[in-house]
């Protein structure tokens, strides 16, 4: 027979441990799969329209502020050539103490003052630069100037060398027109935009429609001009509720990168805030990096879990079926047996006659030997002792095949009445001689008013004959007691046969039951009549138990069912 | 079918003994006879009739199972026959049922087979008697 653990080892559990392992996996990570990457889906939509909020936010606020800075410097200029005539701007100290003026008011923004003719000459000049003869016809900011009235140019570095831009502003004298130029001071424009950072690699830079950089950006990254393009054509139609725009894109590095662009200085310039993805949605990525290692490690524990579970599953299926398996077995042993004893008693039945006759023909050797011819025969006395042996053994043989078809025979089931006291009555009686060469004295103790019994009388007749047989039996040699109660306990009527003899081992105390099992010498006892009076018990839904002391006695219990409707008759003896 | 022994003078009880073992008819017959009883063998039912219908017995001693006929059936008949002729039926074990059957038939006593010899011989004489006394 194989062992629960060999069990397992079969294909069969494998695979049945591997479905479940499966199942238990499938069902656990589908739920969790799809519940999590919705939330983070989720998550990670509104948290990227929160971050592109802030960025237009960000350069909106940035575009405006400096497009008012530029505006500001472009009306102090206007004011200021308006406030006096041309002729005032050439005497000379005048414009340098215009120059000290607004420095002293608007702080070192203005670098310096220049009065420049309808010609591109400089007819005078401010500032710390000696440009007093300077001729601009050629530069780009005055050609704008001369035609639309004023102009902030973009950054250059013109005759001075150093990075500026000019704003200039035209006004006519004696129908001539005339500009006075102002140069703004780059750094200090550029600390406007340079201010602008965020996170570790956020930061503004303001380039034109050339895509050349009119600011210093913090991060001297290579500017991708086609992504410049692209940000103007975004705007070339500037929309009035949405004047900031972004694009993702990937860098020449290959890193994915954010720009926020808003259009300044009338659509010339471009204030570009640029900031790495990664850097932007670290937050982000923290939380996607903390809920990818919690998905794992739940994992881990969901196989982990699932492979104990679908083990332990696997383990006490195959213990069960295990169990099955024996109990199956069982079933066929006590088939075989039943079939065996069907097969024993045909036999018994065949082998009766037979050995009627044998035992009739010894007698009538017997019978023969009484006779007068044989009396002189010197063997005579052998003879009758082994006419007697067969007889005795032929007396073995139907007390054998007795039992045998008692054991196999199908009882009447037919139920009577009985008054259990005058049935023992009857069984003491029959007893009697037995008892009486065995050197055994019965005494019965019998409870009056007992109720009456509703059971197959015959069967009970051979339990109870069996009992006091037995007795009998274990006091054979040096004689005894035997004592037979009855009484009542609840809804039973107990039948006790104790007997005053050698007493059963407590090994075999177990196996008293069991068909075949005897402690009787060998050709005594066949094994039967115990296991005969267990069986017939058993179905008459009652109870035999035994409980034995050596060298002092057995006592049997025997426990017959009350019928229900013997109650009323009961209640009255009790009340008597 | 044949007498057995006649050797007594007085009247003595007669049986008629009715089983289709012949092994063990025989042996019976011969041991019952050694008793001073007149033995008749009759090794089936339509046999036992046939001899009934040709001499008077006191006791019949019946097998239940017989191969031509049931020995319910042949007491009957044999009631029918012989109302005072006393029967003792014998039951191979397990069929107490049927011998008791017998019994309010009108049959004397039962035996269960295989059964003591001086159990039997003692059956006959007592319904033997308690037929002369009836």
């Amino acid at each position: 027979m194989t062992t629960p653990s060999q069990f397992e080892q079969t294909a069969y559990y494998k695979a049945l441990m591997h479905k479940m392992l499966v199942t238990i996996m499938t069902v656990s990570f589908i739920p969790v799969f799809l519940v999590s990457s919705t939330i983070f889906y989720q998550f990670r939509i509104s948290y990227k329209e929160k971050i592109y909020a802030q960025f237009m936010d960000i350069v909106q606020k940035h575009t405006m502020s400096i497009d008012m800075f530029l505006t500001t410097k472009l009306q102090e200029i206007q004011y200021l050539s308006r406030s006096v005539t041309m002729q005032k701007f050439t005497e000379n100290m005048f414009l340098q103490q215009q120059l000290i003026l607004m420095q002293q008011v608007y702080g070192p923004v203005l670098v310096d003052l220049g009065v420049i003719n309808d010609q591109g000459d400089q007819t005078a000049y401010a500032g710390p630069y000696s440009l007093a003869q300077a001729h601009y016809t050629d530069a780009g900011w005055f050609r704008k100037v001369m035609a639309d009235s004023y102009d902030i140019s973009d950054v250059f570095l013109g005759l001075r060398g150093v990075p500026h831009f000019v704003v200039a502003v035209r006004n006519y004298q004696d129908g001539k027109p005339w500009i006075l130029r102002a140069t703004i001071d780059f750094e200090a424009f550029n600390t406007l935009v340079k201010k602008i950072r965020g996170g570790e690699t956020g930061f503004a830079f303001i380039v034109n429609r050339e895509g050349d950089l009119q600011t210093r950006p913090t991060f001297t990254n290579h500017l991708d001009k086609h992504v410049i393009k692209m940000l103007f054509k975004e705007k070339t139609i500037p929309n009035k509720s949405v004047n900031a725009h972004i694009i993702e894109t990937v860098d020449a590095s290959g890193v994915k990168v954010i720009y926020t662009a808003s259009l300044l200085k009338n659509g010339d310039w471009l204030l570009i805030y640029r900031q790495n993805a990664s850097d932007a949605f670290s937050r982000l990525n923290q939380t996607q990096t903390i809920s990818v290692i919690i998905f794992v490690l739940g994992g881990i524990g969901i196989v982990i879990m699932a492979s104990v579970i679908s083990k332990r599953m696997v383990h006490r299926i195959a213990v069960s079926d295990h169990e099955k398996e024996i109990l199956n077995q069982q079933v066929i042993e006590t088939g075989k047996l039943a079939s065996v004893g069907e097969l024993a008693a045909g036999i018994a039945h065949e082998i009766n006659n037979p050995v009627a006759i044998m035992v009739e023909e010894a007698g009538w050797i017997q019978d023969l030997l009484d006779e007068e011819e044989f009396r002189q025969s010197e063997n005579l006395d052998e003879f009758r002792r082994a006419v007697t042996q067969i007889k005795t053994q032929g007396a073995r043989c139907k007390d054998i095949t007795y039992k045998l078809l008692s054991f196999a025979r199908k009882t009447d089931p037919r139920q009577q009445d009985v008054q259990i006291n005058n049935l023992i009555s009857e069984l003491t009686a029959l007893s009697n001689q037995r008892a009486k060469l065995s050197r055994v004295e019965i005494h019965a103790e019998l409870t009056e008013n007992l109720p009456l019994l509703r059971l197959p009388v015959s069967e009970l007749q051979q339990v109870i004959l069996n009992l006091i047989n037995n007795a009998i039996d274990a006091m054979e040699r040096k004689g005894g007691q035997l004592f037979i109660y009855t009484r009542r306990e609840e809804r039973h009527v107990v039948v006790e046969v104790s007997d005053t003899g050698s007493g059963i081992p407590e090994a075999n105390l177990s196996r008293i039951f069991d068909p075949f099992f005897t402690t009787k010498p060998v050709g005594k006892g066949t094994g039967l009549g115990l296991a005969i009076c267990y069986g017939i018990i058993q179905k008459m839904g009652g109870e035999i138990r035994v409980r034995s002391t050596l060298n002092v006695g057995t006592v049997f219990t025997v426990y017959l069912p009350i019928p229900d409707a013997n109650h009323h008759s009961v209640d009255e003896c009790k009340e008597r | 079918m044949a007498d057995e022994m006649s050797l007594s003078e007085k009247p003595r009880l007669r049986l008629l003994l009715v089983d289709d073992e012949a092994g063990f008819v025989d042996v019976l017959a011969r041991r019952i006879a050694k008793r001073n009883i007149q033995v008749c063998k009759a090794y089936s039912g339509y046999e036992a009739v046939q001899i009934l219908r040709k001499e008077p017995f006191d006791v019949a001693v019946l097998d239940l199972k017989m191969a031509d006929m049931d020995g319910i059936e042949l007491l009957k008949i044999l009631k029918k026959m012989a109302p005072d002729l006393q029967v003792i039926i014998l039951t191979g074990h397990g069929c107490e049922a049927a011998a008791r059957d017998g019994m309010s038939h009108g049959a004397a006593d039962y035996l269960i087979k295989p059964c003591d010899f001086e159990e039997l011989t003692a059956k006959i004489q007592q319904t033997a008697l308690h037929r002369r006394e009836f």
